[in-house]
C-alpha cells in the first residue's frame, strides 16, 4: 500500500497540473475571471506540495502572497476591463510564438534543476522544519547581493507606478 | 479511558483533533447566532430601544419565573432567525453568473473558520499532550494571514456574480479596502513577533505569561491591528462594500434566504477569529497574571478556556459597540487612513522596536 504522504503528492500535484491547464485552456469558459480563479487553485495546491516538503513558512507565503494579494489584484484589474472583448479575442501568432518561447526557457531551466537535484535526503526535512529561522540567516548571508537587488528592484517598480498615476506632476 | 490507551498515537492525534475541530465549530456557530443577538439587544441599548423580546418556544409557558426572563432576554431569537434564513425562497435572479453566485457565499464562510485552527484557546486539558489548539504550527501567524487574505474572494466573487452595477461596485471596493488593511494588519503584527521572537501562536502566550501582556509591550501595533480587523470584517465604521445609502446593500444586494444568511454567518465568524487572534496576540491569551502555569488538573484547563472565551466576549462586545456609535467613513477617508496613516506608522514602529531591541534590551 502507497504511504500517505505519496497519495497526497500525487493528489496535488495531479491538482495543480489541472488547475493550471484549466487556467490556460479552459475549453468551457473564455472568461478571464474564471482563467484566474483556476490560477488560484492552482496556486494553493502547490502550497500542498510545499507543506509536504515540510516547508510550512513557504506554504503560508505561497498562500498569503500570491493567492491571496497578486491575484486579487489581477481580479481587480480584470474586472475594470472590458471583459467581451477578451472573450472574443483569438489566439494571434505573435502571443503563440511568446508564449511557445517562455515556457522553452522556463522548461530549460527546471530541467537544470532536476538533473543537478540529489534524489533525496532526510536531511532536507530536519532543515525545512523550522524553515523561517534557516531561510532568514540564508537569505541575509549567502544571498544578501541578489536579496538586496530584488528589493531595489520593487522600489523602481513602486516609483514607476507612482509616476505613471500622477501623470500631471506639479 | 482504558481502552483509549491502547490505541496508536496517531489514530489517538486523529480523534483528538476532530473532537477538537468538532467542539470549536459548534461553539463558534452558537457564539454566531448570540453576537447576532448581542449585536441587537446592545444596539437598542444604545438607541434607547427595548429590542427582541417577544420571541418564545411553547415550553416557556411551563417554567415559572425563569421563563418570561429568559423571553424577555431574547434568548430564543436565533432560533427565529435561523429557522426564518432557511425557510425564506431562495432566489436565484436570471442575469446572475450562476457558478460564482452559488460558490461566492461558500468561499466567504469558510476562511473565518479556518483561522480558528492555530488559535490557542486552552493550555491542556486532561493529560499535559493534549494541547487546547487544533494545529499547533510553527508558522501560525502566516497561515492566518494566508487564510484571511482569502477570505476576500468571497466578496470580491459575490460582486462579479451578481452581474449588476451595485454589487460589482461593493465587488471591488471591498477588494480594495481589504488588500489595504491586509497590508497594515500585517505590518503592525511584526513588531509582536519581532518582540517574541518566534512566529508560533503558543510561544507568543508564554512569552505573554512572562512579560506580561502584548498590548503594554506595544500599544501602537494594538491601534492598528484593532482598527484594521473592523476594516478587514467589513464593520462599521468601514463598511464601505454594503453601505445601503450608496450601493443598497453592496456585494449581497442579489443574495436572499441561506444564501445571504452565509455571508451574515461569515462577517460574524470573521468577528469572531479576529477577537480570538486579538485575544491571543496582545492580551494573554488563555493566561491570566497570576494564573499562566498550563493547568494540570482538568478543573484548571476548563477554567483557561473559560478565561480566553471572557476575553474574547469583551473584545466582541467592543466590536458591537463601535458599530452603533461612529458613522460610517467616505470611500476617500478610508484609503487615505490605511494608505497614508497606518502603513507608515506600522512601518515606523517595526523601525523602533528593531532600535529598541537592538541597542536597549536583548
Amino acid at each position: 500500500m502507497p504511504d500517505l504522504t505519496d497519495l497526497l503528492f500525487y493528489g496535488f500535484s495531479g491538482l495543480a497540473l489541472f488547475f493550471g491547464f484549466l487556467c490556460v485552456a479552459n475549453p468551457l469558459s473564455r472568461s478571464p475571471v474564471t482563467s484566474a480563479m483556476f490560477l488560484v487553485l492552482t496556486i494553493v495546491s502547490l502550497a500542498g506540495l510545499f507543506t509536504l516538503l515540510h516547508a510550512f513558512f513557504l506554504a503560508a507565503i505561497q498562500v498569503l502572497v500570491y493567492a491571496g494579494a497578486v491575484m486579487v489584484l489581477f481580479l481587480f484589474v480584470i474586472m475594470l476591463l472590458d471583459l467581451k472583448e477578451e472573450e472574443r479575442r483569438r489566439f494571434r501568432r505573435f502571443t503563440v510564438g511568446a508564449g511557445v518561447i517562455a515556457v522553452g526557457v522556463i522548461a530549460g531551466l527546471l530541467l537544470q534543476t532536476v538533473l543537478k537535484a540529489v534524489p533525496y535526503s532526510p536531511n532536507t526535512t530536519v532543515l525545512a522544519v523550522g524553515a523561517t529561522r534557516p531561510l532568514g540567516v540564508i537569505l541575509f548571508t549567502q544571498y544578501l547581493l541578489p536579496f538586496e537587488l530584488l528589493s531595489l528592484l520593487l522600489l523602481v517598480a513602486v516609483v514607476g507606478v507612482i509616476l505613471l498615476t500622477k501623470k500631471e506632476l506639479k | 479511558m482504558n481502552f483509549f490507551d491502547y490505541l496508536e498515537p496517531t489514530t489517538q492525534f486523529v480523534i483528538f483533533s476532530a473532537v477538537k475541530i468538532l467542539i470549536v465549530f459548534g461553539v463558534t456557530m452558537t457564539f454566531v447566532a448570540y453576537a447576532v443577538l448581542a449585536e441587537r439587544k446592545i444596539s437598542a441599548w444604545i438607541q434607547d430601544r427595548v429590542g427582541p423580546n417577544r420571541t418564545a418556544p411553547p415550553i416557556t409557558k411551563y417554567i415559572p419565573i425563569l421563563g418570561p426572563m429568559l423571553v424577555r432576554l431574547g434568548i430564543f431569537q436565533p432560533m427565529a432567525d435561523g429557522l426564518k434564513f432557511l425557510l425564506k425562497e431562495d432566489f436565484t435572479p436570471a442575469y446572475v453568473r450562476k457558478v460564482y453566485f452559488w460558490l461566492a457565499p461558500a468561499i466567504a464562510v469558510i476562511p473565518a473558520f479556518l483561522t480558528l485552527a492555530v488559535i490557542p484557546f486552552g493550555s491542556t486539558l486532561g493529560n499535559p499532550d493534549n494541547k487546547m489548539v487544533i494545529a499547533d504550527l510553527n508558522v501560525g501567524i502566516l497561515y492566518t494571514f494566508g487564510i484571511v487574505s482569502l477570505g476576500v474572494y468571497g466578496i470580491v466573487l459575490a460582486g462579479y456574480a451578481a452581474n449588476s452595477k451595485y454589487p460589482f461596485l461593493g465587488g471591488i471596493r471591498s477588494s480594495a479596502q481589504m488588500i489595504s488593511y491586509e497590508i497594515a494588519m500585517g505590518m503592525s503584527v511584526v513588531a509582536v513577533f519581532m518582540v517574541v521572537g518566534d512566529l508560533n501562536l503558543g510561544s507568543v502566550v508564554q512569552y505573554q505569561a512572562k512579560h506580561g501582556w502584548m498590548v503594554f509591550h506595544q500599544p501602537l501595533a494594538f491601534i492598528i491591528f484593532l482598527i484594521a480587523a473592523f476594516a478587514e470584517t467589513n464593520r462599521l465604521p468601514f463598511d464601505l462594500p454594503e453601505s445601503e445609502s450608496e450601493l443598497v446593500g453592496g456585494y449581497h444586494t442579489e443574495y436572499s434566504s441561506m444564501k445571504f444568511a452565509l455571508f451574515f454567518l461569515g462577517e460574524y465568524a470573521a468577528m469572531i477569529s479576529a477577537s480570538a487572534m486579538m485575544v491571543t496576540l496582545f492580551f494573554g491569551g488563555w493566561t491570566l497574571p497570576f494564573l499562566s502555569d498550563p493547568a494540570s488538573s482538568l478543573l484548571g484547563g476548563l477554567l483557561h478556556i473559560a478565561i480566553f472565551i471572557a476575553k474574547l466576549v469583551v473584545l466582541l462586545v467592543v466590536f458591537i459597540w463601535v458599530r452603533w456609535m461612529l458613522p460610517r467613513f467616505r470611500y476617500d477617508q478610508l484609503m487615505d487612513l490605511g494608505w497614508r496613516r497606518f502603513i507608515p506608522l506600522a512601518l515606523g514602529n517595526i523601525l523602533a522596536t528593531a532600535l529598541v531591541l537592538a541597542f536597549i534590551s536583548p
